[in-house]
């Protein structure tokens, strides 16, 4: 089977001038199967955000660098003109944003904002689109679409909104959806309800989904397969059960140790990791989580270490479990 | 137990709410500011629309009976029939006081809407567009707000062959076209870095429709606010060129800026002359300011609860 999504050697530099460039994603390489569910993991500022947008050529048009190869389909997305780009957004890759409220258009209502995308990429007309529309709602499990059709953004509630830009999302039945952080901002309760529903919808239409997040929660009911992100790097790769059977990055390791295990014993100290992403030595002559880093051996900070790919990606001198 | 937990709540939550132009109205006639400045221009607008009902005469029409007591030194007062009075030519003050509202009316609305349309249309191709476009546009636009605005009225206003209502108007719209194209330019720059701006591209949503439907309709509530004070600072320029000699020279049309202009000569005979327009003109530019600072409140969403 051939990837419906293949990423490679993707880097993104800001640049500003009279500065240094600053490196937010530094080489990164990964691909998406068709129908698959794709983790992207990693802590606050380490270029998670960036990877996508820069997937969607959404990156400001100046101020930055973008080189490596992005290919669906085999077609080289950063090669196609703005026009053949707008033609593919939204019909064959679509993204859902963080913050739901702000990702919707305040003053046009919810049902103009889905019928617009089908107008524009299924040609339908005004009364198809907007029955349509009404279908849509309804799948995503919002109660009474008819009426929410005409409610404006603010109408509803958070996770009504999330749903919403879901079902604008899916409009096309696209076959990639790249989902950013799209339950942080709601409440822990309907969170679950958001996932369920991606998953749920991803498997009904075969839709391939790119899941962006900081928490291994969302990971381990979703994803079939895990790239964790560490400074603008994946560090390691594996299918989602490999990865929580024995995470063999230290840094994995540790996020994974940083989640509350209920069948623990009660009061035992969570093993969070130490220090920030602010002590990270330069990928180009160290691991740049080796100050943090629990097994950290003095190669660490002196040898980047060489990617090793065998059944998983590992990018790391002394793996957990390795000794 | 979560399941109907969550599911009670996502309900909840989504009930109720408005339109966010509802939401601001409501705000605005909580605001005891908003309507003090709503009543002054909503009796000025009425005032102005039924003048010719309300006056007794017309604004040309000249009293033999008024005339007759015309002195250097003195102007009669009221007289049955005339409640404030005679102005310096004979004419009923009163009657040319409701008439020259329309004036003031009619120009600064048409100074104001002129202005906004040819400043929303600037602004708004310099924000969607940017680069050399939004750069050139913002250079003449920099040039022309360095002038102060009513040196800059009366320049346009004085290269006119001949004053009339007409050069008056463009004169202000003019001066007023560059406040618009900055503040629309702006909003719109800020639109371009907005969330849903950014989930529309990702939709692949066509430019035109982005600069239309997304852009356009958020960036437009500072415009709003801007209008509404604008209308306040065109009715003082349209009154100040008249003031100048740069307006409308007809008898015919009664004008507050002309009327405070031609009393000058009689300040120490009779002050109510120049006294009342001068009122009429402050009151009403104040109506406009009230209302526009207290609309700028209502909109913000800061001020949102
Ligand atoms: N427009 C920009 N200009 C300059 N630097 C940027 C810009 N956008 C992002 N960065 C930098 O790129 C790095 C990666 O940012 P990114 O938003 O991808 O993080 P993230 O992994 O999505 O984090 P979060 O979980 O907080 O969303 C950060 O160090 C950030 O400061
Ligand atoms: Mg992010």
């Amino acid at each position: 089977m051939s990837a419906l999504l293949e990423v490679e050697d993707l880097k993104v530099a800001f640049t500003r001038r009279g500065e240094p460039d600053s490196v937010a994603v530094d080489g990164v390489s990964f691909d998406v199967q068709p129908g698959e569910i794709v983790g992207l993991v990693g802590e606050s500022g380490c270029g998670k955000s960036v990877t996508s947008l820069a997937i969607m050529r959404l990156l400001p048009e100046r101020g930055n660098r973008v080189t490596g190869s992005i290919r669906m389909d085999g077609d080289e997305l950063t090669a196609l003109s703005d026009g053949q780009l707008r033609e593919r957004r939204g019909r064959d890759l679509s993204m859902i944003f963080q913050d739901p409220l702000s990702s919707l258009n305040p003053v046009i209502t919810v049902g103009l904002q889905i019928t617009e995308v089908l107008t524009r990429h299924r040609g339908m007309d005004k009364k198809a689109a907007r029955a349509e529309a009404v279908e849509l709602l309804d799948r995503v499990g919002i109660p009474d679409p008819r009426r929410r059709l005409d409610a404006y953004p603010h109408q509803l509630s958070g996770g009504m909104r999330q749903r919403a830009l879901i079902a604008i999302a899916l409009a096309c039945s696209p076959r990639l959806l790249i989902a950013d952080e799209p339950t942080t901002a709601l409440d822990v309760t309907i969170q679950a309800q958001i996932l369920d529903l991606l998953k749920q919808l991803v498997a009904e239409t075969g839709t391939a989904l790119v899941m962006i997040t900081h928490d291994l929660g969302v990971v381990a009911g979703l994803c079939d397969r895990v790239n964790v992100l560490y400074g603008g790097r994946i560090v390691e790769r594996a299918e989602r059960h490999e990865l929580f059977r024995a995470p063999r990055h230290p840094y994995t390791h540790g996020l994974l140790g940083s989640i509350p295990r209920l069948d623990g014993p009660p009061g035992e100290d969570l093993a969070a990791i130490k220090g920030s992403v602010n002590d990270n030595l330069p990928w180009t002559s160290a691991c740049a989580f080796a100050p943090r880093c629990p097994n950290a051996l003095e190669v660490c900070t002196s040898v980047t270490p060489a990617p090793v790919e065998d059944g998983r990606f590992l990018r790391c001198h002394n793996p957990v479990g390795a000794s | 137990m979560t399941s109907l937990l969550t599911r009670r709540r996502d309900k909840i939550d989504d009930l109720g709410g408005r339109s966010l132009t509802a939401d601001a109205l409501i705000r605005l006639r909580r605001n005891p500011v908003a309507i003090v400045g709503a009543v002054i221009v909503g009796l000025f607008v009425l005032v102005s629309i039924f003048a010719p009902l309300l006056a007794p005469h017309g604004p040309a029409e000249v009293f033999p009976e008024l005339q007759r007591n015309l002195r250097p030194d003195s102007i009669p007062g009221a007289l049955p029939g005339f409640p404030l009075g005679s102005d310096q030519n004979g004419r009923d003050f009163f009657s040319r006081l409701l008439l020259a509202s329309r004036q003031t009316l009619f120009v600064g609305v048409f100074a104001t809407l002129i202005g906004l349309v040819f400043g929303v249309l600037i602004g708004a191709i310099a924000g969607a567009f940017g680069g050399w476009v939004d750069t050139v546009l913002m250079r003449v636009t920099d040039v022309l707000l360095s002038i102060p605005s009513l040196l800059l009225a009366i320049s346009i206003a004085a290269l006119a062959a001949r004053p009339s209502q007409t050069t008056v108007i463009i004169a202000v719209a003019l001066v007023n076209v560059p406040i618009f194209a900055r503040l629309l330019r702006g909003a719109m720059l800020a639109q371009r870095e907005s969330d849903h701006v950014l989930a529309a591209t990702s939709l692949g949503v066509r430019r035109g429709a982005i600069v239309v439907r997304h852009m356009l309709p958020n960036a437009m509530g500072p415009v709003i606010v801007q209008a509404t004070l604008t209308l306040a600072t065109s009715i003082l320029d349209a009154a100040a060129l008249s003031f100048l000699g740069l307006g409308d020279g007809d008898p015919a049309r009664a004008e507050w800026g002309l009327m405070l202009a031609n009393a000058q000569s009689y300040l120490d005979v009779r002050p109510a002359l120049a006294f009342y327009p001068a009122i009429a003109i402050i009151l009403v530019a104040l109506g406009f300011t009230l209302l526009g600072e207290a609309l700028r409140e209502a909109l913000d969403p800061k001020g949102r609860r």
